[in-house]
Formats: structure tokens, C-alpha cells, sequence
């Protein structure tokens, strides 16, 4: 679907003209992110992480199958392919570096992307399958850059992968069977090293999958805009291309640009040390975290420290922290404010703020070490953390009284009545 | 329903979670943690720099010549460095009749196999091998070492937090035992107390016990302190050979992005100029 006033394709050449008839790709492309798309005119650079997101898993997929070429999923000798990249493969120092923190932009853009999802409603009514969408490439992303980080077979690798693996050992009576099969074996060796490169590989084209029904599903409603106020008519949109090509062309240099910089100047700022240590599965490091973009979920699971009743507190952190992220499936059920964008929304605004705050000190504390106050602070995070999905937003909904809302976009913008199409 | 659900979910997590909190505060008042020897004595790296640091970095090849000789003369007794071949030294300025001398003369051979009989044989290194491992194996190593085995060295300024400057800190920092330091962390038989090290006691003696162990070719004065910083030098090139190439690369796709950027800002603003117009005598009218 688009809106009526979408510009037509009409092919000029004759071989434009044979092609559309046979397979109208160039149709296709048009509708999508040509100018057959209108897009409201006042999205603000918060909409551009989206095709950031997308810029940077390409950059992993292109750089990813690059270093298959060149790596050995064997745990004699993943740790020595690695350093045979990094010293006698052709610019291969270059292209693991940028695999390696293309991983952290890429949660960056997915994190600002669901920031601004979050803010502005987007995940409300007619766009609820675009957001629940969205929460399977994030889960499907935090798989992959977790089997990724286990490649390089390096200490945090080997225990990364023995202490998520073992959180399933929490479950009862089925988490040890899932634990060892996910493992193919008791703990992580050749054969767990084996299956993650293989799922490593697969998951980014799955990922490529899901966002082609991501962007299907965005293309149904459009795309939301700052205000939450519907496109109403033709002066409300403008089209897709050029308009947005050349603000999404902009902001992509200017994120090339961040990404460049880290990867040549400071390419291991964002790992950890440990992990140019080979994989010793009889020497545990001193502290082992997760790569910074699990932090906020690893500081989840080690706040629960106490038992409730018969429930082990590993199993709770274990629920508490896959919970924390399946909380957002059910988020357009739970706040029902029919007030898409947070602007107009002032009690709604300040829970966010102290949202965006509480998940930067969770993930502080779930970088740090598991000693005190770290824990203290994070049990207080991650209660605020839960209260804000599951009782703030649901209670809110009925409580707060919004701000009144612009008749138009076109009206938020220039100040002018919308004239009515006729 | 959904809501309902929600809000009893959450009541569950985010009370438990308080209660836990006020049980973990109650314990870290009426008892709290006490401070580790380990914590108390440790020091963080000394603060020293070297010509490879910050985006303009590039490496001091006398200073990495000085490094290998160290390594060759002392470390290497006890530290692989596998991940580093002998042609590689000719990345530090040495030329290739330097480095097939260096690779023939090195003081262990590199393990093959005999043509002629097939036996295991160890034979004159080439400029193609690895540098050969002064141990056989870990048991060899940790028999020969007190129960340690030395880390292989390719890597360990890029393995250790604190990188060059703690490898530094660690060669210089041995010292006698602070006289407050508990029994507890005193060192034990075949330790050695270093404050640098996390846990304060290691098993590698002072490498580098006293000035002039080598004589250098360029008449640095061969300190202890200069010792080790060449051969920290040196061990910032074998675990990151590539650092300049990087380094440069970087400028070139800075410069080349930087420009693109400007371009496409620019074309931004021509195709938004008109729909901006707009907004602009929004603002003029108000």
C-alpha cells in the first residue's frame, strides 16, 4: 500500500520498459526507497539509524564472508587463524577490525533505532508487526554477535560461551539436555566452536530476511514521524528519493566517519583484553563479561542473588533477563495511551529520561565486576528497569493527561492549516 | 489482561528485586567487604609513552632493533614467540642476509624431520620459520619454571590490560615486600614480589636485574629502565606488526570519507532547500 499521491513508475527507455513487464525490479526499488515512497517530511535524525542498522550488517555480512576465507572453525587452531589474518592475510588486519567493531556500530544503531521506536510510539497501532519484528532481528543479532565473539577461541571467548551456555543449565529438568546440546558436549570444544560457526554464518542472512518484512511492514502504515500525528495528505509526505537518499547519504559518511576512526585508531578499545589470551579451559579470568552491548542484561541476571522460595536465584536472573527483552513483544499491549509520540506526552517524557538513565547504569554495572555497590546499584536499576515496561507504561496510559496534539504534520511544521486534498 | 498480567509480572521482579537489594545492603553495612591485600598493594601501570602511541604513531625501528636484542639475549631463554617468523624482522629493519644469519644462529633449532631417515630432527632455522619454542611442550616448560609456564610473548601487549606501559611497569617494578603486607601475601618459594603483577607475587625472577645484561650496537646506554622499554617497544611491533600501515590507512579513509561527507551534506541542503523554505517563514512569521 502507499498513499494515493505516490509518485507512478513509468519506465522512459524501452528496455526499462521490457524489464517491467518481465521482472519489475526497478518498479520494486522505486516503490520501496525511490520516489515512489512517500515518507513525512519532518522526520528528525533519529530516523536515520534504521538505514544505519542496515549499513552495518552489510558491513559484517561483506567483511564476515571475507574472514571465512580465511578462518579455521578448529579449536587446535581457530586462536592461530585469527593472527595468520591478522599478520599474513592482505589486509586482513583491516578487515577483522572492522568485523570486529562493526559489531559494536551496529548495536549502536540498533540501540539508538529502539530508542527512538521507544520514544515516539512507534511500536503502537498500525505498526505493532514492524516493531515485533524488529525485537526478532535484535534477538537474532544478540545470537550471532555472541556466537561471533566465541570464534576467535581466546579466554573470554571460551568462557563467554561457558557462562551463557550454562545459563540454561538453570532450567529445570530440561536445561542440562539444552545445555549439552547447544554445546555438543559438556562443555565448549571443537564441536561447540563447529555448530556456532556454522549458526554464525546463517544468522546474518536470516537477519537479511526479517528486515526485507520489517521494511514490507513499515512500507504498509509508512513511517511514523516526531509528532505521531498521521500523514494526512500530499503536503505532509515528500518523496522517499531524493529526499531521505540524500539525508540517510549524509548521515552514513558521518557514521563512517565514528566507525573509521575507532576501527584504525583505537581498533581494541571496545574487547577485552583476555580475549588475545588462546581459549585455557583450566585457567578462569579474573573477570568475566560479555561484550558492552549484553551489559545491560548481564547486570539483570546478576541481580538476583537471593532465592525466592523454591526458586534457585540463578534460575530468577536467568527469567529476569530473557524477560527484559520479551517484555518488548508485548509492548503495544501495555501502554495503551493512544498518544503515539512522546513530545506530547509530559509525564510519559520524564519516565523516559530516567528509562534511558537507569539502562546506561545497568550497563555500566554489568561491566563492572560482581562485587558491591555494583550489585546494590543494579538490583535498583533493573526494579525500575521492570516498574517502567510493566507497571509505569501500563498505569500511565490511563493516567496522564497528553498535551493537545497538532492537526498536521504539515501544521507542526510551518504553521499553516493542512489545505485538504480536493 | 495483558496489562494486568504485566503489572503482576513486574510487581514479582521489581519486588524481589528491592527486597534483595535491602537484604545485600543490610549485609554491606552490618558486614562489609573487607579490602584485599591484593587490592591495597597493587599498582597500576607507570605512566610512559612510546613512539607508536596515538593516531600519528609510527615505530622507532633503532628502538625495536634494541628490543629484539633483548628478547633475543634474555627473554627468549624462557618466551616463545610463535606467532612471529624471522623474515618478519626484516619489517624492523633488518636486511636479508642479516635475518638469515639471525634465523641460522638462533640459539634452539627448529624441530623437522630428518630426510633422510625420517627421525624427528631439529635443524638450523630459516628466515621462513616461526621463532622455535625454548621448551617442547607446557610440561617441559612449567618443569623447568617452578610449576610456571611463560606466557608466549606475541601477543601480551595486546593480552594484558595496560598493554606496553604495564609490561614496562612489571620488568621495573620488582621491590622488597612493603613490611605491612600480610603473611598471607608474602611471597612463597620461587616468588617474587612485584606490585604491578595482580596478585602481587610471580614466579618469573627479575628478568632484567641489573644495567648492561646486553651491550647495545648503538651505544644506548643499556640501563635497566632502557631495557625495558625497547623491549616493551619491541613487543608492541610482534603483537601488532600492521600499526603503521594502519595508522596511515586510517588518515587516507578519514580524508576521503571527511570529503564525501561534505559533499553529501551539501546535496542534502540543495534538495532540501525548498521544503526548509517552508519551515523557515514559519519562523519569520512567528
Amino acid at each position: 500500500m502507499s498513499f494515493p499521491w505516490a509518485k507512478q513508475y513509468t519506465p522512459t527507455t524501452e528496455f526499462g520498459q521490457w524489464m517491467d513487464k518481465q521482472l519489475p525490479l526497478p518498479r520494486f526499488i522505486y516503490n520501496s526507497v525511490g520516489a515512489g515512497y512517500p515518507a513525512p517530511r519532518n522526520l528528525n535524525y533519529m530516523w536515520n539509524f534504521g538505514s544505519l542498522a542496515g549499513l552495518f550488517l552489510v558491513v559484517q555480512i561483506v567483511t564476515g564472508v571475507i574472514l571465512a576465507m580465511h578462518y579455521a572453525a578448529n579449536a587446535n587452531i581457530a586462536f592461530d587463524s585469527v593472527e595468520h589474518i591478522m599478520r599474513d592475510v592482505n589486509s586482513g588486519w583491516m578487515i577483522r577490525y572492522a568485523h570486529a567493531n562493526g559489531a559494536s556500530f551496529f548495536f549502536i544503531a540498533i540501540y539508538l533505532h529502539i530508542g527512538r521506536g521507544l520514544f515516539y510510539g512507534s511500536y503502537k497501532a498500525p505498526r505493532e508487526m514492524l516493531w515485533l519484528l524488529g525485537v526478532v532481528i535484535y534477538l537474532l543479532a544478540m545470537a550471532t554477535a555472541f556466537m561471533g565473539y566465541v570464534l576467535p577461541w581466546g579466554q573470554m571467548s571460551f568462557w563467554g560461551a561457558k557462562v551463557i551456555t550454562g545459563l540454561f543449565e538453570a532450567i529445570p529438568l530440561v536445561g542440562k539436555p539444552i545445555q549439552e546440546l547447544l554445546l555438543g558436549g559438556f562443555a565448549p570444544d571443537n564441536a561447540a566452536l563447529n555448530r556456532f560457526f556454522s549458526l554464525h554464518y546463517l544468522l546474518p542472512f536470516v537477519i537479511v530476511g526479517v528486515v526485507i518484512m520489517h521494511i514490507w511492514a513499515l512500507h504498509i502504515p509508512g513511517s511514523n514521524n516526531p509528532t505521531g500525528v498521521d500523514v494526512k495528505g500530499p503536503q505532509d509526505t515528500v518523496p522517499f528519493h531524493p529526499y531521505y537518499t540524500a539525508k540517510d547519504g549524509w548521515t552514513i559518511g558521518l557514521a563512517l566517519i565514528f566507525f573509521t576512526a575507532l576501527m584504525f585508531f583505537l581498533p581494541n578499545a571496545l574487547g577485552h583484553a583476555d580475549n588475545y589470551i588462546p581459549a585455557n579451559p583450566l585457567s578462569t579470568p579474573a573477570h568475566i563479561v560479555p561484550e558492552w552491548y549484553f551489559w545491560p542484561w548481564y547486570a539483570i541476571l546478576r541481580a538476583f542473588t537471593f532465592d525466592f522460595l523454591f526458586i534457585p536465584a540463578k534460575l530468577l536472573g536467568v527469567l529476569a533477563m530473557f524477560s527484559a527483552i520479551l517484555v518488548w513483544f508485548f509492548l503495544p499491549w501495555l501502554d495503551k495511551s493512544p498518544v503515539r509520540s512522546g513530545s506530547f506526552r509530559p509525564k510519559f517524557k520524564i519516565f523516559f529520561v530516567i528509562l534511558v538513565i537507569d539502562v546506561l547504569v545497568l550497563g555500566y554495572c554489568g561491566g563492572a565486576p560482581a562485587e558491591e555497590p555494583f550489585v546494590m546499584i543494579s538490583q535498583l536499576a533493573a526494579a525500575y528497569y521492570f516498574a517502567h515496561f510493566l507497571i509505569i507504561l501500563p498505569l500511565l496510559s490511563s493516567l496522564e493527561k497528553p498535551e493537545p496534539l497538532p492537526n498536521s504534520i504539515t501544521e507542526s511544521v510551518t504553521g499553516k492549516p493542512l489545505k485538504t486534498a480536493s | 489482561m495483558v496489562r494486568i498480567i504485566g503489572i503482576l509480572i513486574g510487581l514479582f521482579f521489581s519486588g524481589w528485586l528491592l527486597v534483595s537489594f535491602g537484604m545485600g545492603a543490610k549485609e554491606y553495612i552490618t558486614n562489609p567487604p573487607a579490602e584485599t591485600a591484593e587490592h591495597e598493594f597493587h599498582r597500576e601501570a607507570k605512566d610512559i609513552s612510546f613512539s607508536s602511541d596515538g593516531p600519528l604513531g609510527k615505530f622507532d625501528r633503532q628502538q625495536l632493533q634494541r628490543g629484539f636484542q633483548v628478547y633475543k639475549e634474555v627473554c627468549s631463554a624462557c618466551h616463545s614467540l610463535r606467532h612471529v617468523a624471522f623474515r618478519n624482522l626484516e619489517e624492523i629493519g633488518y636486511n636479508e642476509d642479516e635475518v638469515k644469519a639471525i634465523a641460522a644462529n638462533w640459539a634452539i633449532q627448529t624441530p623437522d624431520i630428518d630426510p633422510a631417515t625420517g627421525e624427528m630432527s631439529l635443524r638450523p632455522s630459516l628466515p621462513a620459520d616461526k621463532f622455535p619454542k625454548p621448551f617442547a611442550n607446557n610440561v617441559a616448560a612449567a618443569a623447568a619454571n617452578n610449576n610456571a609456564i611463560p606466557p608466549d610473548l606475541s601477543l601480551i601487549t595486546k593480552a594484558r590490560e595496560g598493554g606496553a606501559p604495564y609490561v614496562y611497569s612489571l620488568l621495573t617494578g620488582y621491590m622488597d615486600p612493603p613490611a605491612n603486607l600480610p603473611d598471607a601475601n608474602q611471597p612463597g618459594p620461587g616468588l617474587h614480589y612485584n606490585p604491578y603483577f595482580a596478585n602481587l607475587n610471580l614466579a618469573m625472577a627479575p628478568p632484567l636485574a641489573a644495567d648492561d645484561m646486553v651491550s647495545y650496537s648503538d651505544e644506548t646506554n643499556a640501563t635497566i629502565e632502557q631495557m625495558a622499554e625497547d623491549v616493551s617497544a619491541f613487543l608492541i611491533w610482534t603483537a601488532e606488526p600492521k600499526l603503521e600501515e594502519r595508522h596511515q590507512t586510517g588518515w587516507a579513509v578519514l580524508a576521503f570519507l571527511l570529503i564525501a561527507t561534505i559533499l553529501a551534506y551539501l546535496s542534502y541542503r540543495t534538495i532540501w532547500a525548498d521544503v526548509k523554505a517552508e519551515k523557515k517563514k514559519k519562523t519569520a512569521d512567528a
